[in-house]
């Protein structure tokens, strides 16, 4: 599978806004079925990378290609035809609207005959719940409850369902663990692998290292806008990658110093070092 | 990755195919329905104008009509103005486009002897037109539309005074209609409903065939409930957002047409208590400030009970001015329960366990 070629390739993509560079030659290859974790720091240029894989932003330099062919979104729309869905982290979920109708917004189901067509609720509902439920949800049984009611990882799941209802081959899912705990969090990572499982491809960006192991086939970790480190599941452990988010500077070191300067300073850790631009 | 194969995925989803996914009418549904609570409160308020006012003839048809009557002239605008507070806007700019409408069908129909049609077509344009420009503004600029409208307002009645003074030296014009648009507009009917009543029954099915049946009702909660995510999802938010205050601005001049066929004349006076009135039918109607949700039949009853209040004083043995205190009160109580509904509506779950 690995020898395929890529769903979605980057090949030597810069970003720049005016005189500041956040990207610099990125290259990478995402494969059918594999989930790439997208590591690094605030600042890193994560966003940057999301948006520009999404659309909202055009490459300054580079190609961006899809199953080998090139390609190049002038609007976040052109990379939704393309198959490329975006998930934030409440992203596409409304709280005071109820599941069915929240999973077809803007497609709604309709029955009857113009210009008497109505919503049809009940369908709605039920491939909604269905849909979720398929994911592994099975909290979710009512498609009239509103989607306030719902916990955070049921969101985030029924917003990734809904994404690959409407046919999303690569998803990409913007810290879908960041706000939650550590149950709702093991929720949605059941979740990418399941998307994993169906064939799709999925980007995950996180800076919880734990959260990424889990699920990882292969990671890529951002510093100052550049790839610092390419490797495979297995090929790094843990503490190496924390320290190479951190941008080299070993956790070790760092917590040392910071033991050092709470013994001189009443306790008092230190104000928050000036983190990596 | 299509419908079809979702279906087939072999994870054990049978348990969810036995019970349906959606849940048909129960009782305590019914009673957590958002509605309910503007039900109530007209219930209420109509139980308390019953005792007192029982002997003054408010449960006559009479009495009846007077409060039915009032409620039609804000019911047709209550509704529109509820959809734009549901999609997170705001139009107050209605209190200038009643009397706009007013003025344009009373000049040309009663000034310059046009057929009433035409009179129509003008004046629905004209208000079209204002409701228009409401939506440009606001979705190119961002400016809150509570400025926006609040600047249309004084522009639009500025603009009818000016204009009514320079085309007939007159800001009051009288206004035949023919039998025709006389029955259809402004005519009492039977126990002396005006035909204003029912334009509001009329708008209040139409349009909540819009909001709960139709694909646009998911659009509106959308757009008020997540702009950016309606519209990564495909929605067009701003032509939505526009066609919303046109149908504020249409309602309006409909409105205000009933009015002046009603009276046969038309005054250029702006209808700043109309503004108010609107708002304060949609609160108490349970549609939450902050946009995103509400419901038709709460509107309506909240007019209901806007009107009761308002009419119903009149034939109690309370001094009249006290009717805005009741309002007020039941105004704040309104806003205060606007957290509540809220909360009671994201937990609302009908998939108990029995």
């Amino acid at each position: 599978m690995a020898d395929k070629t890529p769903v979605l390739e980057m090949r030597a993509v810069d970003k720049s806004f005016g005189p500041i560079d956040v990207l610099h030659e990125i290259s990478l290859r995402l494969h059918q079925g594999e989930v790439l974790c997208l590591l690094g720091d605030n600042g890193a240029g994560k966003s940057t990378l999301i948006k520009t894989l999404s659309g909202v932003h055009q490459p300054t330099r580079g190609e961006m290609l899809m199953d080998g062919k090139q390609v190049r979104f002038e609007r976040p729309k052109d990379a939704q035809a393309m198959g490329i869905a975006t998930v934030h982290q409440f992203g596409g979920t409304y709280p005071l609207m109820s599941v069915g109708r929240n999973f077809f917004v803007g497609a709604e189901p309709t029955k009857g005959i113009w210009p008497f067509k109505v919503f049809d609720r009940e369908k709605a509902n039920r491939i909604a719940v269905e849909a979720v439920q398929n994911f592994g949800i099975t909290r979710i049984t009512d498609g009239d409850r509103l989607v306030g009611g719902l916990s955070g990882g049921e969101r985030q799941s029924l917003a990734i369902a809904r994404a690959v209802h409407f046919g999303a081959r690569v998803l990409i899912l913007d810290e879908p663990t960041a706000a939650l705990g550590v149950k709702q969090a093991a929720h949605v990572l059941r979740i990418v692998n399941e998307a994993k499982r169906r064939g799709l491809a999925v980007i995950f960006i996180t800076h919880q290292v734990m959260h990424a192991m889990t699920v990882g086939d292969h990671f890529a970790v951002l510093i100052r806008g550049a790839i610092a480190a390419d490797f495979r599941k297995g090929e790094r452990t843990r503490e190496e990658i924390t320290d190479l988010m951190a941008g080299g500077e070993t956790m070790a070191d760092l917590e040392a110093s910071i033991e050092g300067y709470m013994e001189t300073h009443e306790g008092h850790p230190p104000a928050s070092p000036t983190a990596s631009a | 990755m299509t419908d079809k194969s979702a279906n087939t995925n072999n994870r054990p989803a049978a348990s969810s195919a036995a019970a349906p996914a959606s849940t048909g009418f129960s009782i305590g549904g019914l009673f957590r329905h958002p509605a309910v609570g503007a039900f109530m409160g007209m219930v209420l308020v109509f139980i308390f104008f019953s005792i007192f006012g029982y002997d003054r003839n408010f449960l006559t048809a009479f009495g009846t009509s007077s409060w039915v009557n009032a409620a039609s002239t804000i019911g047709i605008i209550a509704i529109p103005i509820g959809f734009l507070m549901i999609a997170g806007e705001l139009d107050i700019s209605i209190g200038a486009v009643v009397p706009a409408a007013k003025m344009a069908m009373a000049i040309s129909v009663g000034y310059y002897g046009l057929p009433f049609v035409a009179g129509l077509l003008i004046t629905f344009a004209i208000a079209g037109a204002i409701g228009w420009v409401n939506g440009t503004i606001v979705t190119r600029t961002n400016v809150p539309s509570l400025i926006v409208t609040l600047a249309t307002l004084f522009s639009v009645s500025g603009l009818t005074l000016f204009l009514s003074l320079l085309l007939t030296d007159t800001t009051s014009q009288a206004m035949p209609s023919p039998p025709w648009a006389k029955w259809l507009f402004g005519d009492y009917h039977f126990w002396g409903l005006q035909s204003s009543v029912f334009w509001w029954l009329f708008i209040t099915g139409a349009l909540y065939y819009v909001l709960h049946h139709s694909p646009w009702g998911n659009w509106i909660f959308a757009l008020g409930g997540d702009k950016e995510s309606a519209r990564n999802a495909g929605i067009p938010v701003n032509r939505l957002k526009i066609g919303l205050f046109v149908l504020a601005s249409t309602a309006a001049a409909l409105s205000g047409v009933c009015e002046a066929v009603l009276s046969n004349s038309a005054t250029t006076t702006t209808n700043f208590a109309l503004i108010f009135n609107t708002i304060i039918a949609v609160v108490i109607g349970g549609v939450l400030l902050t946009g995103g949700f509400g419901t038709v039949a709460g509107i309506f009853f909240g007019t209901a009970t806007l009107a009761i209040v308002q009419q119903g004083i009149g034939y109690t043995p309370f001094d009249r001015n006290l009717s805005s205190l009741i309002i007020g009160v039941m105004l704040l109580i309104a806003v205060l329960m606007n957290d509540t509904i809220r909360k009671m509506a994201t937990s609302m779950s009908t998939s108990k366990k029995k």
